[in-house]
């Protein structure tokens, strides 16, 4: 099982975080700090596992964004590479070559797609296209409610002029 | 109307931007990415919190502005600063109507709560209306919303639902809704028991999806009992079948791969339920021979089913044309360059080990050559193959490898983790009782704070009760190598205190039996040690009682002791100390001293802190006592057990269990109280005020058997009455573990009889080994190393002739390539892993990914040394900032930029840039063969298809929004996935 999710730019900064587990704000940022400071510093030809507490975190490094997966000790770690590699190429087909920006400004749709990927701290997807058509899906009732707003405000216009 | 305008202001601001989101945001956003201490992005976010705190509180917000609000609460949270109090709000946006508002609510209480959170309940009633919405999307976001916060206690308000969405006619809802029960069955398996023949009909799904899903909960079940899903192993097998013959739709291809991440599933599920079974493994056979054989090795996805067959053959029925398999694919990821395979391979080779010992030999080299890699994952997997593959013929080398890097790290988790490794491995081979108690000094040095005081216990008594062995006198010696050995260690500054302890304890019992020492010396170096833990009553204790044992010893023999000043400072120091325990044990003393030899030899025997003490558990002797009290009108003692209306602690606990386990809100009311009888002061009550049985130190003596029967009580009462420690010490003392027969002594005691080496010769080679360290590195030749490579090996896989070569070869200390001992204990030592690393560096890691990563495959290749990813950013963050500068000038134009990206991670072009005349033919180069040029870059650059525009267009967003890469973070364009 995935207890947690964790994207963090190069310099440190928190980009994005899922917890499965149980963890408070006080142990989130203290994981948050442990691990930026065991994977930021690591050399770039090592394996991309890492143990810490007893259980296990897999990392890859995407341009200057690492995303990192803490799972159990007896799960798969070349699968969890995958699910990562899985789940960066599906933000990449979202976004259209996809870049740190995207996910700074975008966080919260960020969010969706790891949803439609990850439940439970389990891969619930593994097709992308399902993803895709199910993302497209809720992006399209948020298109039409925006139109909606966006009728509506130019009515207000008309209104106040 | 004032309103109005607002809210066509906030609509018209959701339009612009680019990303949807309003100025404030974005420049909180950019702020953030722009600080350069987390200090001042802590500013900027408290600040931010203040402005939130104040906007969010203000009447009739528009519901667009909320959900920005709460967006940015989210941003917040996840810098980890506290927004709670904005939780409430995302909690209400949750019961908004729109889809658009309720998805941003439950992102937000997905993300802010937990599942014991009190705001749960205000949104159950939420969730149980949305699972029944006709919208299949509100539907799955309410299930998304059941996996993470749904507890214990709300299950049985969304179980039926759920349960029903099992038939839902869409596939992710029927997804979503496996998952959410299998989430159920995480957290309560009784909730879901009665639906479990659901979750066995939904791997018959029609979508792969569904199915896939389903295996998460089946794995969960199969892995609490394998027995009642045996029937399902043939529908198993053939989903597998069906998956790797590639009948699965292609959209769940993977890296050219069939469904992979199912095949991973279901090849965990195999080898939970071929476990032990031969007939149900029989049936396996054929498909994970297809699978071996199907399974590419180029990719990392292959070689993850691959790693997940092997697992599976290794824990099935063996079959040894499989087993022969997996080994050479082990082999195959031992030998390869990249890290990531060595270490599964070597987690794979501790699984095949298991089956087929012989089968590491083959791969000595490479599992040292793990050892001595510099990356540290690698080493502790490494570590830990070797922990399983431990014989008492390699014992030795390997538990000195484990200490040398024990002593290496600062990472207690693991510290703790190796240290008890180490113990349990030299308790179960140790050669000699000398290499065991060096081995155990060693880790009670280095690692003392972190072993388990059990750990201490048992070598107590270890080193009390002898090895097992007939022979008195070699236990004798033993005590007294130990005896010498502490009294080297016992000056050394910064002991941790419990193998202080230990020291003392030691001392105290067996100081003078060989008579080397005299009292007084080792009193003397007790009384030091108590002065060097001012702050530790435990040491104290340790020492004063040792010191006593040590008089006493003296007095009994009849040798006449003189108190020494310090030690008498001591006594006077402990009288007076704040804890009571120190104060009985110095008063002890003090009365002990003033008692004729022959009492004292009764009261403190000799060497016999093993032997049993007869406990008179029903306490017979008070019973005069109890008598006379019965007749002076008090009330008569009432068991335990007839009490009633009264918590002792050990059924409050009990209860408190109870209640945690069953986790439900309890409806009936309580019980009326009952009257609660007055409490009657148990007979023994009486005593214990007398013998305050200290927690710290008594418990722990009479946990591990070994009661001293010199105790306290048979001063402050008359000799030859003996209390129920063992009683009195579980209802008041601390808790404590009386299981006090721990297994692996008794096994240590069989495995050393067999050792019949004359001790002393070896424990001397043992420290002699540090010893070896100067040895010159730097005038090997690397033919050497390779040979000292396997020399270790050697001795790491079991060749007997090394080890009796060991044994007598420790005087020749610098003979090096001549000496087989001595290359081996120089391999032990530091100076091999350098060479190693020197002599070969690591070629970088290409296996990943390759297919996306041509780019920083040439850079990395023309630059082995460094990193790729750093001379990447050199290459594209001038690039971008020249782009960006030009941009200002012009206004934006596609194609100018389009010619920039594209040129992009040549160097030479971005000084073109600053020339229009330049830029301008290939402009028109560029818009003439727009192919041309594109096919070019994708060949070099990337190879999957996403459209130039769209990042285009994204360049010139970041633009608008005004957000520059800084010097600091140059990358925030670069692509992910190049």
């Amino acid at each position: 099982m995935i207890h947690f999710v964790l994207l963090i730019s190069r310099q440190g900064v928190v980009r994005l975080t899922k917890w499965y587990s149980p963890y408070t704000q006080k142990e989130r940022s203290k994981v948050i700090r442990e691990l930026s400071s065991i994977i930021l510093t690591r050399g770039p030809r090592l394996c991309n596992f890492v143990d810490w507490r007893g259980l296990k975190v897999v990392y890859k490094r995407y341009a200057s964004l690492y995303f990192c997966m803490c799972i159990d000790n007896d799960d798969n770690e070349l699968e969890i590479l995958q699910v990562i590699h899985h789940f960066v190429e599906i933000l990449d087909r979202y976004f259209g070559s996809v870049c740190e920006l995207d996910l700074i400004f975008n966080f919260h749709k960020a969010y969706y797609i790891l949803d439609e990927v990850l439940i439970a701290g389990e891969l619930q997807e593994s097709s992308k296209k399902t993803v895709a058509r199910l993302i497209a899906a809720q992006d399209s009732l948020v298109e039409t409610a925006k139109e909606e707003s966006n009728s509506l405000s130019s009515i207000i216009a008309q209104v106040t002029k | 109307m004032e309103q109005l305008k607002t809210i066509g202001r906030e609509l018209a601001m959701g339009s612009q931007g680019g990303w949807g989101q309003s100025k404030e945001f974005l420049d909180l956003v950019k702020s953030i990415g722009e600080s350069r201490s987390k200090a001042e992005e802590d500013r900027i976010i408290l600040r931010e919190i203040e402005t939130l705190k104040r906007r969010i509180n203000e009447p009739d917000i528009p519901r667009r502005k909320m959900k920005e609000y709460i967006i940015r609460l989210v941003y917040v949270e996840m810098l980890g600063h506290d927004a709670s109090f904005g939780h409430i709000h995302a909690v209400k946006m949750t019961h908004d109507d729109s889809l658009l508002l309720k998805r941003t609510g439950y992102l937000a209480v997905t993300l802010f709560l937990n599942e014991d959170h009190d705001l749960i309940i205000l949104i159950v009633n939420t969730i149980q209306k949305d699972l029944k919405s006709t919208n299949y999307l509100v539907v799955c976001a309410a299930l998304t919303v059941v996996c993470k916060l749904i507890n214990e206690e709300t299950i049985p308000a969304v179980l039926p639902q759920v349960v029903e969405l099992l038939a839902h006619p869409k596939e992710a809802v029927r997804k979503k809704a496996v998952m959410a029960l299998h989430r159920f069955y995480q957290k309560s398996p009784s909730s879901v028991m009665h639906i479990i023949s659901n979750f066995r009909k939904k791997i018959c799904d029609n979508d792969p999806g569904v199915m896939g899903a389903t295996l998460c909960p089946l794995f969960d079940l199969i892995t609490e009992d394998a027995s009642s899903f045996k029937d399902l192993v043939n529908s198993f097998v053939n989903i597998l079948k069906q998956v790797a013959e590639r009948r699965l739709p292609k959209t769940y291809d993977y890296h050219q791969m069939p469904a992979p991440f199912i095949q991973i599933r279901l090849l965990k599920i195999l080898g939970l339920l071929g476990g032990g079974d031969k007939h149900a493994s029989e049936g396996m056979y054929t498909i994970l021979g297809d699978i071996f054989r199907k399974s590419e090795t180029s990719s990392n996805i292959g070689n993850a089913v691959l790693y997940e067959c092997i697992c599976c053959v290794s824990s099935i029925y063996p079959n040894p044309r499989l087993l022969e398999t997996s080994a050479e694919i082990t082999s195959r990821f031992l030998k390869s360059e990249s890290h990531n395979l060595k270490y599964m391979g070597i987690d794979a080779l501790g699984r095949l080990l298991k089956i087929n010992p012989d089968i590491a030999e083959q791969h000595q080299l490479a599992v040292i050559d793990c050892l001595e890699d510099p990356d540290d994952t690698l080493k502790r997997k490494t570590f830990g193959l070797l922990y399983k593959m431990t014989k008492s013929t390699n014992v030795e080398v390997i538990v000195d490898r484990m200490i040398d890097y024990m002593i290496s790290i600062n990472d207690n988790h693991y510290k703790t983790e190796i240290a008890s490794q180490c113990v349990e491995l030299a308790e179960q081979f140790a050669p000699s009782n000398h290499w065991f108690i060096h081995i155990m000094n060693k880790v009670f040095e280095h690692a003392g704070d972190l072993v388990n005081e059990r750990v201490a216990h048992n070598f107590m008594r270890l080193i009390a009760e002898g090895f097992g062995e007939e022979d008195e006198g070699a236990d004798s010696q033993l005590r007294s190598f130990a005896v010498g050995s502490y009294l080297q260690i016992i000056g050394e500054p910064k002991l941790p205190s419990l193998f202080v302890q230990v020291i003392c304890w030691v001392l105290g019992e067996y100081g003078t039996e060989d008579g080397k020492q005299s009292a007084s010396y080792i009193t003397g170096k007790l009384c030091d040690v108590a002065e060097a833990h001012p702050n530790d009553d435990n040491v104290k204790a340790f020492a004063i009682t040792a010191i006593m044992k040590l008089y006493a010893f003296e007095s009994a023999a009849g040798r006449k002791m003189d108190m020494l000043s310090e030690c008498e400072s001591l006594i006077d120091e402990l009288s007076a100390s704040h804890s009571t325990d120190l104060q009985q044990r110095s008063y002890e003393l003090q009365a002990l001293l003033s008692l004729d030899s022959h009492t004292v030899e009764n009261l403190m025997p000799f060497d016999a802190s093993c032997e049993d003490i007869e406990v008179d558990k029903d306490l017979n002797f008070l019973n005069n006592y109890v008598q006379l009290s019965i007749e002076n009108g008090d009330r008569p003692y009432i068991p335990e057990s007839e009490r009633s209306g009264m918590f002792n602690i050990d059924s409050f606990k009990n209860q408190d269990r109870q209640e945690s386990s069953a986790h439900a809100l309890r409806f009936e009311a309580y019980e009326l109280p009952k009257p609660v009888p007055v409490k009657v002061p148990s007979s023994a009550a009486p005593i214990t005020d007398l013998v305050p049985v200290s927690e710290s130190i008594y418990s722990k003596e009479t946990a591990t058997a070994s009661v001293i029967p010199f105790t306290s009580d048979l001063l402050s009462n008359d000799a030859g009455v003996k209390l129920r420690l063992e009683g009195v010490q579980k209802r008041w003392g601390k808790p404590t573990y009386s299981s006090s027969s721990g297994s692996p002594v008794s096994t240590s005691n069989t495995q050393k009889t067999s050792n019949g080496i004359s001790g002393i010769d070896v424990a001397d080679h043992v420290i002699s080994i540090p010893r070896d360290l100067s040895y010159d590195s730097t005038s090997k030749q690397s033919a050497q190393i390779s040979e000292e490579k396997q020399k270790l090996a050697a001795s790491l896989f079991g060749a007997s002739s090394s080890k009796s070569g060991r044994r007598t070869a420790s005087s020749h200390k610098n003979a090096k390539g001549i000496n087989a001992h001595t290359e081996k204990s120089s391999v032990g030592t530091k100076s091999v892993p350098r060479e190693s690393t020197q002599q070969s560096i690591p070629p970088p890691d290409l296996l990943d990914f390759s297919e996306e990563t041509p780019v920083s495959e040439t850079v990395s290749s023309s630059a082995p040394v460094g990193d790729p990813f750093g001379q990447l950013d050199g290459l594209l963050g001038p690039t971008i900032v020249t782009s960006t500068s030009n941009l200002t000038t012009d206004t934006v134009k596609p194609p100018d930029l389009m010619a920039l990206y594209t040129d992009a991670p040549i160097l030479d072009t971005t000084s073109d840039f600053t020339d229009p005349s330049v830029t301008n033919p290939n402009l028109t180069d560029l818009l003439a063969s727009n192919i041309n040029s594109h096919g070019e870059k994708t060949e070099t650059m990337v190879k999957k298809g996403p459209n130039r525009q769209a990042s285009l267009e994204k360049f010139s967003t970041a633009r608008q929004v005004g957000v520059t890469p800084s010097g600091k973070n140059p990358n925030l364009f670069s692509d992910l996935l190049s």
